[in-house]
């Protein structure tokens, strides 16, 4: 076996503690990345969290305001005329739509007056016209399917001008 | 007459063993004045065991309710003959009665129903036949020999024997309502249910051949139209198409289907060959068109537009596609329905913001208005072109009535319980 020289241990101790200084440098830097790291990770969630809570309070807002707008238009005696209380409400609708990408379906209804075929056709004029206006304010018809009941599906059964007023509809489902 | 024996123990027998809830039963609310006095007495039986059916109660029931005749009440018979031997002219002469029907049922597995009428003033028999068919088919034997007697005292085609189509609906709260498509004999007896869904059932039409009808249901949550063939119990839906699919309406020659469409953007009229399926628009318009009935030639197809604002009947030629509005009296007309004489057209008129069925002549174009109820619609002529049923409110119900084409006679048909609505006649059937 051949005999380590002084000089060679010597070295040997040199190099080692050298290693073990350089060794003790990287790691300090490497913690301090780290934590910037992670610092700037939490930021980003804390930002996420936050956009996502705005979103949130955003769609809960719309959820609400659809909630207070309500499903159901109504109409004059046949008429298909939407007029402003009802934009509100599809307005309300439409912002929710906007924010998702559910689908949607519009049944419309007529009162008993007149015959029952005709009220049909009435009735799908109605959810058509609902249609129209929410295409025309950026929902695409793909996502609206229509049905018309006619007068076979009364919200309020009886006869008389204020069961009529609550059965000329189009319900948003 | 194969077909029909075929149609009728289909009906008696086979797949509608549902019995109906909404059985119908007839109130008579206007009468003639100076109706016929007819004695109808009490048939002979001479079955096993009591008579299935009081067919003389039969014949007088059908004769009154054309508000021509006035049965008379047994109880002022003063005889009661069953063979013409045993009529007493004098008997009916002190009471005034102006003819005498007598009849025998001779019993068994099939019956044969035997009858006579007599001119009780002339002191002869005018009229005497028989009618043959199953037991359970009694009730419609009678019909006939009612048919036999209206045409011979008044000239015109009896239409007793024939059935009603319509709709039962049992409105619930604490579930979803029952539809159920019923048929009946036409005074409201012997009513089966032949198809039955918690979904809307509406529309329901007979082909000429009586035997398939056609009707629009929602059973696919949307509506489709279906072909339901009562013979073979065969239902088969014959559309699919986006929007509405609605209000058909057989051709005279029952190949064809006239329904409402709303796929190329509007609801217009288009037909349906049934053979090949092939289907053709026939009317082009942006407002409402719907309810289409045909002419009885088959050559024109009438139906519901708004084309000018608010609903009105017009007509369209097939071959030309030349259209022609036919209503010009009242704001609101519609659901027309043209009887087999290619002139009496029957709707449903608002005036005064009450609906009722009015009646047009195509030829002179006069117009009136037969009913004074206020929500009446749907209204369907008997093949004979004598009556019209339709269906209307009573308190809080939906009802059917009728009305006679001249306005005289009217009677209701409630049901039991429940609303019906709807009706729709039957053509004349075959023999049973």
């Amino acid at each position: 076996m051949k005999q380590v020289t002084v000089a060679e241990k010597a070295l040997s101790v040199i190099f080692a503690i050298l290693l073990m200084a350089g060794c003790a440098s990287t790691d300090t830097s490497e913690e301090d990345a780290a934590m910037a790291e992670k610092e700037a990770k939490e930021a980003m969630m804390a930002e996420e969290e936050a956009r996502k809570a705005e979103t949130m309070r955003k769609m809960k807002m719309l959820e609400d305001a659809v909630a207070s707008a309500g499903n159901v238009v109504y109409f004059d005696f046949d008429k298909s005329t939407l007029n402003a209380a009802t934009r509100r409400v599809l307005d309300a609708h439409i912002a929710l739509l906007k924010s998702n990408s559910d689908t949607v379906r519009l049944e419309g209804h007529a009162d008993e007056r007149g015959t029952r075929e005709y009220n049909m056709a009435l009735g799908e004029r109605r959810a058509k016209a609902v249609l129209d206006y929410m295409a025309v304010n950026g929902i695409g018809r793909g996502r609206v399917e229509t049905v018309s009941y006619g007068e076979e599906r009364p919200a309020v059964s009886g006869t008389g001008a204020a069961a009529w007023s609550k059965n000329r509809r189009v319900e948003i489902k | 007459m194969m077909r029909s024996r075929r149609l009728f123990l289909c009906l008696l027998l086979s797949t509608f063993t549902s019995l109906a809830q909404a059985q119908l039963t007839i109130e008579i609310t206007r009468g003639r004045d100076n109706p016929t006095s007819i004695a109808v007495v009490p048939f002979a039986w001479s079955g096993w065991g009591a008579a299935p059916e009081d067919v003389a109660q039969i014949i007088g029931a059908d004769l009154e309710r054309s508000g021509q005749f006035s049965p008379v009440a047994r109880s002022d018979m003063l005889s009661l003959p069953t063979r013409a031997s045993d009529v007493f002219y004098r008997d009916w002469r002190a009471t005034n009665v102006e003819y005498l029907l007598i009849g025998r049922v001779v019993g068994g597995s099939s019956v044969t129903l035997e009858y006579e009428l007599f001119d009780v003033q002339r002191q002869q028999s005018v009229l005497q036949g028989s009618k043959a068919g199953t037991a359970q088919n009694l009730r419609m034997l009678a019909h006939r020999v009612s048919d036999a007697v209206y045409e011979k005292l008044t000239g015109v085609r009896g239409a007793y024997a024939t059935r009603i189509l319509y709709v039962a609906v049992t409105q619930r709260y604490d579930a979803p309502s029952t539809y159920q498509l019923t048929v009946a004999d036409a005074d409201g007896a012997r009513a089966e249910v032949v198809y039955e869904s918690n979904e809307p059932v509406l529309s329901p039409t007979w082909a000429p051949d009586g035997e398939r009808i056609a009707y629009v249901s929602f059973e696919t949550t949307r509506p489709a139209v279906f072909i339901h063939n009562l013979t073979t119990g065969i239902r088969e839906q014959v559309t699919n198409f986006p929007g509405l699919n609605g209000a058909p309406a057989f051709s005279p020659d029952g190949n064809s289907l006239a329904l409402t469409l709303s796929k190329d953007g509007s609801p217009d009229i288009y037909v349906i060959d049934l053979p090949s399926r092939a289907v053709r628009r026939i009317t082009r318009h942006y407002a409402i068109d719907t309810e289409p009935t045909w002419m009885p030639d088959g050559r024109s197809i009438v139906f519901t537009s708004d084309r000018g604002g608010r609903p009105q009947i017009y007509r369209v030629d097939i071959a030309s596609g030349k259209t022609e509005r036919l209503t010009f009296d009242g704001p609101w007309n519609a659901r027309a329905s043209v009887a087999a004489d290619g002139r009496t057209m029957v709707m449903v008129q608002q005036k005064d913001d009450r609906f009722h069925i009015a009646v047009q002549d195509l030829l002179r174009g006069n117009v009136e208005i037969l009913t004074s109820t206020t929500l009446d619609e749907s209204p369907s002529v008997a093949p004979n072109g004598s009556m019209l049923l339709y269906a209307t409110k009573y308190g809080d119900r939906g009802i059917l009535a009728a009305v006679s084409v001249d306005g005289g006679v009217q009677f209701r048909l409630p049901a039991r319980e429940g609303d019906v609505r709807e009706p729709s006649w039957s053509p004349y059937l075959g023999n049973p």
